[in-house]
């Protein structure tokens, strides 16, 4: 028999990783620098990947003469337009499959034949069908934005506890009050979660969609930077894109806060 | 006066699928009164709760209330349930308000603090279901259920989630609730405790498919009883007595299957 004697060694804690805004922003400072150093130091050949300061100096002259202005406006129209539709066509959809059996399956069966395909083949297509002007690039996102929209709905919809239901039914509350006060607030969290999915897509279709055929437009704009090798706008472009991204995500965010604080 | 209504439930029978779980239920609740019903795991008194308030039709017989239904009671049949129900996304006063929505804006402002101040919940008007012990949901549960007015309170073992002090605590304040709205109540539970503390009429029922056994009848009101009175602790013990048996078989069942 072992005799044992002495404290007790702590085995607990780890596995709760918590956010550090300092320690995230430093380290994109750190790799700003870097990039930069290796440009001034011709390490990093400026025509290929030029320095941030260039880059930033061509984002504001940008900026400053209304050229990005004039392609974000074109830009952000599209999204915004395309997202809707797709979002409001999407959430509907995803709501009667979730709710009735008679939409169920047929949505499901058009959603698993329709949604794997990659949607920027079908670019061309739509040009063909909605011309080559706005009607081709909102089509593009709203189909692309609609599945997704669809499928997080339908979850959403089917997570809700059935109990839940049941007591609104049990209250002898209307279909049209228990979907409005009960199914659509409980779906809510996974409809949202859908949004960072759909808003993500509908900027990479978007630029796919302005690349293809549009004279205005970051994606454009962007596409004819490259042919001139013009990477310094090029690059401007690529941050304009990245910052999109960065403020929808956080409008989400926020929506989010406001609309899930229960949780 | 009672504003409870008299609920039949006559000759009822269920089944699912090929499994009976419940045979010739003939029970009255009479208006006012709380009809208790026991019996062992799985003898289907979920079920016939479920029945008794149109969530579930069953195989055979039929419910029927008899009786005036009050003008001011928004929803005759309404439940408690026993996992609380209530809406994680809405504070306290907003979940009581929801099922008042047929109400102009001002009476149900006043139906909510009445019930919020009737189950000692005024302070916690704003808070959120997560911010609450069991005990406090199943008060706001209990305050939803008598913002409605209704004819008979339907009872799912309202107090089985709840640890033993917070039960107790809350079993007094359901007697005085029930004594104080004067509805008919159907009360399910596996505790009988719960059940002489509040049954005028308990309910044996066999195990599956479940039965009527017995009927017991205590007369005397809510608020005069208490849990050592011995003629209550005396039909507890004849209570556990005649169900003892089909609960170690249902709890063998619950382990192997029915066969």
């Amino acid at each position: 028999m072992a005799q044992i004697e002495g404290p007790v060694r702590f085995r607990g804690g780890g596995f709760s990783p918590r956010n550090r805004w300092i320690a995230g922003t430093a380290t994109l400072l750190a790799l700003l620098a870097v990039w930069q150093a290796g440009a001034a130091a011709g390490v990093i050949p400026t025509l290929f990947l030029p320095s941030p300061a260039a880059i930033a100096a061509t984002l504001w002259r940008l900026i400053e003469t209304g050229v990005l202005w004039r392609h974000l406006s074109a830009s952000l129209a599209r999204l915004g337009v395309g997202w809707v539709l797709g979002t409001v066509f999407g959430v509907a959809t995803g709501l009667a499959a979730g709710l009735w059996s008679a939409t169920r399956s047929p949505v499901a069966a058009v959603v698993a034949a329709l949604f794997p395909i990659p949607k920027i083949a079908l670019v061309p297509l739509f040009i063909v069908w909605f011309g080559i002007g706005e009607g081709s690039k909102i089509a593009t996102l709203g189909f692309g934005v609609f599945f997704p929209t669809v499928i997080a709905t339908m979850g959403g919809v089917d997570n809700v506890p059935r109990g839940l239901i049941r007591m609104g039914q049990s209250f002898g509350l209307s279909t049209f009050a228990i979907v409005r006060s009960i199914v659509l607030p409980g779906a809510a969290p996974a409809i949202l979660s859908g949004f960072r999915v759909t808003s993500s897509i509908a900027i990479v279709l978007l630029v796919a969609a302005e690349m293809i055929g549009a004279e205005n437009g970051i994606g454009a704009f962007v596409l004819s930077a490259g042919n001139l090798y013009d990477t310094d706008a090029l690059m401007s472009g690529i941050v304009v894109l990245s910052l999109l991204g960065l403020t929808v995500s956080g409008a989400i965010g926020g929506v989010e806060r406001v609309l899930l604080r229960w949780r | 006066m009672t504003r409870g209504v008299r609920l039949i439930l006559d000759r009822i029978g269920h089944a699912w699928g090929e499994l009976s779980v419940l045979e010739d239920i003939r029970l009255t609740a009479e208006p006012g009164e709380v009809m208790a019903v026991i019996g062992p795991s799985g003898c289907g008194k979920s079920t016939l709760l479920n029945i008794a308030g149109g969530l579930l039709a069953p195989s055979a017989g039929a419910v029927r209330m008899s009786g005036a239904i009050a003008d001011d009671c928004l929803n005759p049949l309404t439940y408690v349930f026993q996992d609380f129900s209530l809406l994680p996304w809405r504070t306290v006063r907003a979940n009581i308000d929801f099922v008042l929505e047929r109400l102009p804006a001002a009476e149900r402002a006043a139906r909510v603090a009445e019930v919020l101040a009737l189950t000692g919940l005024s302070d916690f008007a704003g808070a959120w279901p997560k911010e609450l012990s069991g005990g406090m949901k199943q008060r706001v549960g209990i305050a939803r259920a008598l913002a409605v007015r209704p004819a008979c309170l339907l009872m799912d073992e309202p107090l089985s989630a709840l640890d033993a002090q917070t039960r107790d605590l809350l079993l007094d304040e359901f007697a005085a609730l029930i004594a104080r709205a004067r509805t008919t109540t159907l009360y399910v539970t596996h505790n009988l405790a719960e059940a002489v503390r509040l049954g005028h009429q308990i309910v044996v029922l066999s195990r599956r498919p479940g039965r009527v056994r017995e009927v017991f009848r205590l007369d005397r009101p809510l608020l005069e009883r208490s849990a050592d009175d011995p003629e209550a602790k005396a039909l507890e013990k004849t209570l556990w007595r005649m169900i003892r048996d089909d609960a170690a078989v249902a709890e063998r069942e619950r382990a192997h299957g029915p066969n």
